[in-house]
């Protein structure tokens, strides 16, 4: 007779210790919660430091601007239950604010930035807001319509500069700024998102997603949580947009292209929804894979939506769940 | 007068689009975000068995429709069926299978516009004055006929029956013993065949390009919207009535509002009639 055998997995004595107050009482305490958080930090920091070429450090802006998108996309698929499909929209929106504010009134990257981001997530979350209340794949549908729509639009009215986009956007004073500008963004947005989502208001998110009728029942209006979710999530997208003009110098249709909508979606799966760690690994992993690729063109698209079709078929659970589970836990077969 | 033909013929040409869309989804509960993308690849398999084998332009369509039957259908045998019931996983594996494959035919070289399908008739007749050629009027007949076949086939066929029971009570039809897999993949295999359907009925009017797989996803699920989702004859009716506003829109407004309307009427819709015209028994459901 075979010995039937299962995994067993639990959570290490460190891990239950660092939950609480007992976190300060050893240096190996410390070193457990904050080495990983420090690694994530000083590896993101070093990054411009140790890519020589010019061409290479541009491609780590693009990738930053990709991970806020991948960042609002997992917060509003694995806390909200909101698939976005549009994460082009967000850009699109943000680089175009930003484009009009920096040619037609001449306001500096310091002030557009900001103006973008909250304008723009205003914009879009009440663009967004009449399938908020709403339960299912609305969501995903309003958001994949948008962006096509949209490109359409400026197309054929030949508004904003139409098919040539917005020229002479002002850049950066020079690409250090540039490039720690959005790191730091991106490092601020992934603690922030990971506080929020750890607050009172996180538990309502969550309560969202999974029982709505039960947040309803507590007298809270779900669509308000909705809107602020949406409005979190666009901001950011937004932001990357309006950074993205700057960085190009130039806002135009091809900011509502496809690709701005796929790889945060493939980096979220690849990296692990629900972490929001995971986005951005996904993002560093997939977006420089995409520059060594452009030279197929469209195949890109191919190759990322078929890698996300197997991730979510065969790997679902992404790197950096597994990446947790073995840093938290140990496995061990037992007899069943 | 052109606007009652024209409109008749839009409205019908929607409705095609839409059924195959409004018949997955009210039956498995599956957002097909790939139709769009099979009704694309439909016209390059006709294409490719016309200009490639070169056989008879009927007998091809007969082998395209059924091939993208087969697509259809292992596409839900081998991919959805893994992810079904995950709502998040459904529609984000559905829309990477539907890019992939534009993004691929894209990038197999098929766009410009050296890509066109023959006309079934050649020639136009006049109704009261305005012309129109045999091809939109074949639309509107066939159009009118797969409507009725399908309301046969899902009233008095043991299988049509069955996909019925589904799209009422899942849950329920499973305890009377219908396959609940197995009818979601005779959907899916029907769905694709009526994506492929319309796309050898209005691909000859036009060239075969690879964007009218986003345009005519949008047209599709902005008439089930308004028609509600799942509700084949909320479908057909919203077909007629976005059909109308959009030849409206064209002769008095301008031909580019075209998409605009599609995406007004959704979310006028999702603001006043959040189920849709006909989809009252999924209020609850859907709407918080």
């Amino acid at each position: 007779m075979i010995e039937e055998r299962r995994k067993e997995r639990l959570d290490r004595g460190i891990k239950v210790r660092t939950e609480g107050i007992y976190a300060i009482s050893s240096w190996e305490e410390m070193g457990y919660l904050l080495l990983p958080r420090l690694a994530l930090i000083c590896g993101m920091l070093a990054i411009p430091l140790v890519i020589p070429s010019l061409y290479w450090q541009r491609v780590i802006s693009i990738v930053c601007i990709y991970s806020l998108l991948a960042l609002g996309f997992d917060f509003l698929a694995h806390f909200l239950g909101l698939v976005s499909l549009g994460g082009a929209f967000f850009i699109g929106t943000g680089g175009y604010i930003a484009a009009i504010l920096n040619t037609s009134l001449g306001l500096p990257p310091v002030l557009t930035l900001p103006v973008a981001t909250i304008g723009g997530g205003a914009i879009c979350t009440l663009l967004l807001y009449p399938c908020l209340p709403l339960r299912g794949v609305y969501f995903a549908i309003v958001t994949l319509m948008y962006p096509l729509v949209l490109a359409r639009i400026i197309e054929a009215l030949d508004i904003m500069g139409g098919t040539e986009g917005i020229l002479g956007v002002a850049s950066f004073p020079n690409r250090w700024i540039e490039q720690y500008g959005i790191l730091v963004i991106v490092i601020v947005s992934l603690f922030g998102l990971r506080r929020l989502v750890n607050e009172d208001i996180g538990l309502v998110f969550r309560g969202v997603k999974d029982n709505d009728q039960a947040v309803k029942a507590s007298a809270l209006s779900i669509n308000f949580y909705k809107s602020i979710a949406v409005f979190i999530a666009s901001a950011l997208g937004c932001l990357g947009g309006a950074y993205l003009a700057h960085i190009y110098m130039w806002s135009g249709i091809s900011q509502f292209a496809l690709d701005f909508s796929i790889i945060p979606i493939a980096a979220t799966v690849i990296g692990g929804g629900g972490t929001l760690v995971g986005p951005i690994l996904g993002c560093f992993i997939l977006v420089p894979i995409s520059e060594l690729l452009r030279a197929f063109g469209t195949l890109r698209i191919v190759f990322y939506s078929l890698i996300l079709v197997a991730f979510i078929v065969f790997r679902s659970e992404g790197i950096m769940v597994y990446a947790q589970r073995k840093y938290h836990q140990f496995e061990r077969w037992v007899k069943v | 007068m052109d606007i009652l033909i024209y409109g008749i013929i839009n409205s019908i040409s929607l409705a095609l689009i839409a059924i195959g869309f409004a018949l997955v989804y009210g039956i498995s509960r599956l957002a097909n975000f790939a139709h769009g993308a099979l009704y694309v690849v439909t016209g390059f398999i006709v294409w490719s068995i016309l200009n490639i084998l070169q056989i008879n332009y009927i007998l091809s369509i007969v082998l395209s429709l059924i091939i993208i039957g087969i697509i259809g259908a292992a596409i839900y045998q081998f991919i959805l069926i893994r992810v079904r019931g995950m709502a998040i996983s459904e529609i984000i594996a559905s829309y990477a299978i539907g890019l992939a494959m534009l993004e691929g035919l894209r990038w197999g070289g098929f766009k410009g516009m050296t890509y066109t399908l023959p006309v079934f008739i050649e020639g136009s007749i006049e109704i009261s004055g305005i012309p129109v050629d045999f091809q939109r009027i074949l639309v509107v007949l066939i159009g009118v006929l797969v409507v009725f076949l399908l309301w046969l086939f899902t009233h008095y066929n043991r299988i049509g029956l069955a996909l019925r029971g589904m799209a009422q009570d899942e849950r329920a039809a499973m305890m009377l013993g219908i396959d609940s897999d197995r009818m979601a993949l005779v959907a899916m295999a029907l769905g694709s065949l009526l994506a492929g359907l319309a796309a050898v009925l209005l691909l000859p009017m036009g060239n075969i390009v690879v964007e009218a797989g986003y345009n005519k996803l949008i047209m599709a699920i902005a008439v089930c919207i308004v028609g509600g989702l799942g509700s084949w004859v909320g479908a057909v009716l919203a077909a007629f009535l976005i059909g109308f506003a959009q030849i409206i829109t064209v002769k008095y407004i301008a031909s580019h509002f075209h998409m605009v309307v599609a995406l007004l009427a959704i979310i006028i819709t999702l603001i006043f009639r959040p189920s849709g015209l006909f989809g009252r028994q999924k209020e609850l459901e859907e709407r918080v």
